[in-house]
């Protein structure tokens, strides 16, 4: 870096002097635009703020979320000890959000990890393919399609038996084949591109051309869809744990929580509430983000 | 200022960005009579963003300025939107480079045509069918009646072309921008569909803007013709004697062409001159 | 007629096109786009097709590359015929430049991904002295070298499009309209280094083009097609003496004059 340059200006240079060098300016340039949009920041700082929270819970949380108390069973909210009161069993609720939040991002991690991942090899697959395979692939995705997600995980977990990792499992098995379809529409417009043609005349086999040029394009459009379904996994998760499928008491998972809570909705309302406005804030945070995400990925976008 | 339709002075176009305020068109200034007036310039150069700006048609955050755009004594640049709405279409019309984005695909080309007559005109449905039919022949198109039956995807680039003209003759504009009308067009078509527009603007009386990147196509076709570089004018000179122009952009420009009746080894590479983007514009008002 | 500028040539022809015919759809849907097409180009060579948008000239080219796979008739390039299967050696012969530098080059991967996976796919070694040659023979320099395609304009994307397909040092160059999407003074630019990369290289070029006067400037011969045949093949210097006998080249001519 010559000396006059400051950091921003060899970040926003038109030439770069070495492969990192670009990585990092183009990786900058994004952030610059995403930073642009306020609603979207803010979404990432509520991110941000609930792995801090996920991360620190033990040094925070102000008391264990399993210990009961059943002497200050349902405390209200602002109570000596207990901010966000404490549930049916005098468990504070503030420290099983905050170690609950721990169980969210296990499980959007999780799912953000297999569901993508399986659409996309599916999709690209069939998309560039094509022929039979094609047909096999997407007549297999329809199926998925047809049912009624939660159905279909309620289907899994009574297969499978009730659990986290077994809610994770079936909400990924529901959740890949739109991601399929979008990889597959995708490669389809990729497939015909000049640019495509092009590496072909080199030679290249369908292995590195879906791997190597196909995968780029579609996974910028997926991981936007993902943070924009992430709302929906987090409340299929909910779901699940509210039906006493997914986390199994005395676990503090959200949607259990809200389950526990719902007997005593009428008189204690805050101990169904606090879960669900927790749940609520994070689904809006991954909606902003992947909102904000949209404008910074779309490669049609930004030239 | 007699004779002129319209007469536009010192034209900014701005974009705001995060590298400061990029000017697109800077201080352009013109009048155009009953007559051809011929834009010509490299991409990027403002073209098409004059023609835009005319019709205040720049999206945010692109800013439009200019001293006055007078539309027979009418500043369109301080006119509201409400009132812009009626100049767009009714008073000036635009034909953009590519058909087969003007047209909606999922309609017949006859209700379009019928539909744009009837926001224009108090007109029942069997007058402005007929009224259709006379803006399709009035192009040339030889059987009207299939062709309202068509929809855009049957129609050949010439066609389309074609119908969006004859679409936006409707009203009866004063003005035509015709914004690269023909760059989409084989050759053999191109010449067809410049024949129609110059038989509209001698009959009608109408003055044309004609946009175009292509400087013979321009010095064949225009009467008056306006060479802009980096949103600016830097020649103006008369159709004809555009082969004789002065200044070394359009020199160099012209000179860049390959030509079948002149065999060169090596054509020749336009050297830009840092100063030609500094240099007001030179203004084309008479 | 056959020139042979560099490489040591027994006398083969660079390209012997026979009764090609290209199909694109089955049974019903079936569009025939190219004809019955016949013509040869020699060693060294430059042989330019013109026509009008759908007469089936970019289709040849796709044929010939195998990016067009229903075809029938002979393609025989320097002596090899040509099956429906192309394989590496093909692509050492044969490359292609397109026309739209837009679309051409894939918008994220950085010129020196797209030159360095290039030369990786034809088993070079020595990839980083080679990508430096490269964008220097195609008067882009070191300053390129790391940028993405919208950090380009349209004339230094034509440059890298044709730097990637020189990578693998082809004798025959196919160029689909390769400057109808530039402005004029980038499309001499490109022009002079298509010439002169010809010279330098001993290069053999098939250049489609709608535009008589940039085949006329390009080529020695051209081919004139028109609804997926080939209606004329004549030489430039009997275009230029308005020499054209079928009425089709008379009237292209006329209306590119």
């Amino acid at each position: 870096m010559a000396e006059t340059q400051t950091l921003r200006q060899w970040l926003l240079t038109d030439t770069p002097s070495s492969r990192r060098h670009a990585k990092l300016s183009a990786l900058y340039q994004g952030w610059l635009s995403f930073r642009a949009n306020t609603m979207a920041m803010i979404g990432l700082w509520i991110l941000v703020v609930l792995v801090l929270v996920a991360i620190a819970a033990p040094l925070i949380a102000p008391h264990d979320p399993f210990v009961q108390s059943l002497g200050d069973r349902l405390a209200p909210l602002g109570t000596e000890g207990h901010v966000l009161g404490t549930d049916s069993l005098g468990r504070d609720i503030l420290s099983r959000l905050i170690y609950g939040a721990r169980i969210t991002l296990y499980i959007v991690a999780l799912v953000a990890l297999i569901a993508p991942v399986a659409g996309l090899l599916v999709g690209t697959v069939a998309g560039y393919v094509g022929g039979w395979t094609d047909t096999v692939l997407m007549r297999i995705t329809d199926i998925f399609l047809a049912f009624p997600r939660l159905v279909l995980a309620l289907a899994f977990v009574a297969a499978l038996g009730a659990g986290i990792e077994n809610a994770v499992l079936a909400i990924s098995l529901t959740a890949w084949p739109p991601y399929a379809r979008i990889a597959r529409a995708e490669t389809l417009t990729i497939r015909t591109s000049d640019y495509i043609s092009a590496i072909k005349l080199q030679g290249a086999g369908p292995l590195r051309i879906i791997t190597k040029h196909i995968w780029p394009l579609c996974i910028s459009s997926l991981i936007v869809r993902v943070t924009l379904d992430m709302a929906g996994i987090i409340l299929a998760a909910a779901g699940l744990g509210f039906l006493g499928l997914g986390a199994q008491p005395p676990s503090p998972e959200w949607g259990a929580m809200i389950s526990e809570g719902r007997r005593f909705i009428l008189d204690h309302w805050w101990v169904a509430t606090m879960p669900g406005l927790a749940i609520f804030t994070v689904s809006l945070a991954f909606n902003l983000l992947g909102d904000g995400l949209r404008d910074v990925l779309d490669p049609k976008a930004g030239e | 200022m007699m004779g002129a339709l319209l007469d536009v002075e010192n034209l900014w176009v701005k974009f705001p960005s995060r590298n400061g305020v990029f000017d697109a068109v800077r201080g352009v200034s013109f009048t155009l009579g009953r007559e051809r007036l011929g834009i010509v310039g490299e991409s990027g150069s403002g073209k098409s963003m004059t023609g835009r700006a005319i019709l205040r048609l720049i999206r945010p955050p692109g800013i439009v300025e200019a001293d006055q755009i007078s539309l027979d004594g009418v500043d369109l640049i301080k006119l509201l939107e409400k009132d812009m709405r009626a100049v767009r279409g009714q008073r000036i019309s635009m034909v953009m480079q590519d058909p087969k984005f003007s047209l909606n695909p999922v309609t017949t080309i006859g209700n379009q045509i019928i539909e744009a007559y009837r926001l224009h005109n108090n007109a029942s449905k069997a007058q402005a069918y007929q009224k259709s039919l006379e803006m399709l022949e009035a192009v040339s198109i030889r059987n009207p009646e299939r062709v309202m039956r068509a929809y855009p995807h049957e129609m050949s680039g010439g066609m389309g072309q074609r119908i969006m003209i004859a679409m936006m003759l409707i009203p009866n504009p004063e003005i035509l921008i015709a914004d690269e009308p023909t760059s989409a067009l084989d050759v053999s078509v191109q010449r067809q569909v410049l024949d129609i527009m110059d038989k509209l603007v001698k009959e009608r009386g109408m003055g044309l803007i004609f946009i175009s990147h292509d400087l013979n196509l321009v010095a064949d076709f225009c009467d008056r013709v306006l060479i802009m570089y980096a949103g600016r004018i830097v020649e103006v000179c008369d159709a004809d004697k555009l082969h004789e122009a002065q200044h070394p952009y359009t020199r160099g420009l012209l000179n860049s062409l390959p030509r079948l009746d002149m065999p060169r080894e090596r054509l020749e590479v336009l050297q830009r001159d840092p100063e030609w983007s500094v240099a007001p514009s030179v203004s084309a008002r008479l | 007629m056959v020139r042979c500028p560099k490489r040591e040539c027994p006398i083969v022809n660079m390209l012997e096109i026979d009764n090609l015919n290209v199909w694109f759809g089955k049974h019903r849907d079936r569009v025939d786009a190219v004809k019955g097409a016949s013509f040869i180009i020699g060693q060294g060579e430059s042989f330019g097709l013109v026509g009008e948008s759908g007469s089936g000239k970019s289709t040849i080219l796709r044929a010939i590359t195998g990016l067009a796979p229903l075809w029938s008739g002979r393609m025989i390039v320097e002596g090899q015929p040509l099956d429906h299967q192309r394989r590496k050696t093909f692509f050492k012969t044969v490359q292609m430049v397109f026309q739209d530098p837009y679309a051409s080059l894939h918008p994220r991967h950085s010129v020196d991904q797209v030159l360095g996976e290039t030369l990786h796919l034809h088993g070079f070694s020595d990839i980083d002295a080679r990508v430096v040659k490269l964008l220097d023979d195609v008067g882009l320099g070191q300053k390129f070298r790391f940028r993405y395609p919208h950090q380009l304009s349209g004339g230094q994307r034509q440059r890298v499009a044709i730097a990637r397909a020189l990578a693998p040092e082809p004798h025959l160059l196919l160029l689909d309209e390769p400057t109808s999407a530039l402005d004029v003074s980038v499309q001499a630019e490109i022009l002079n280094l298509l010439a002169d990369l010809r010279a330098s290289r001993g290069l053999t070029y098939l250049m489609v083009s709608h535009d008589l006067s940039v085949v006329g400037h390009m080529c020695d011969r051209l081919a004139v097609m028109k609804d997926g045949e080939i209606v004329e093949v004549l030489t430039v210097d009997a275009l230029r003496a308005t020499k054209a006998s079928h009425p089709y080249s008379q009237h292209l001519l006329e209306a590119s004059l």
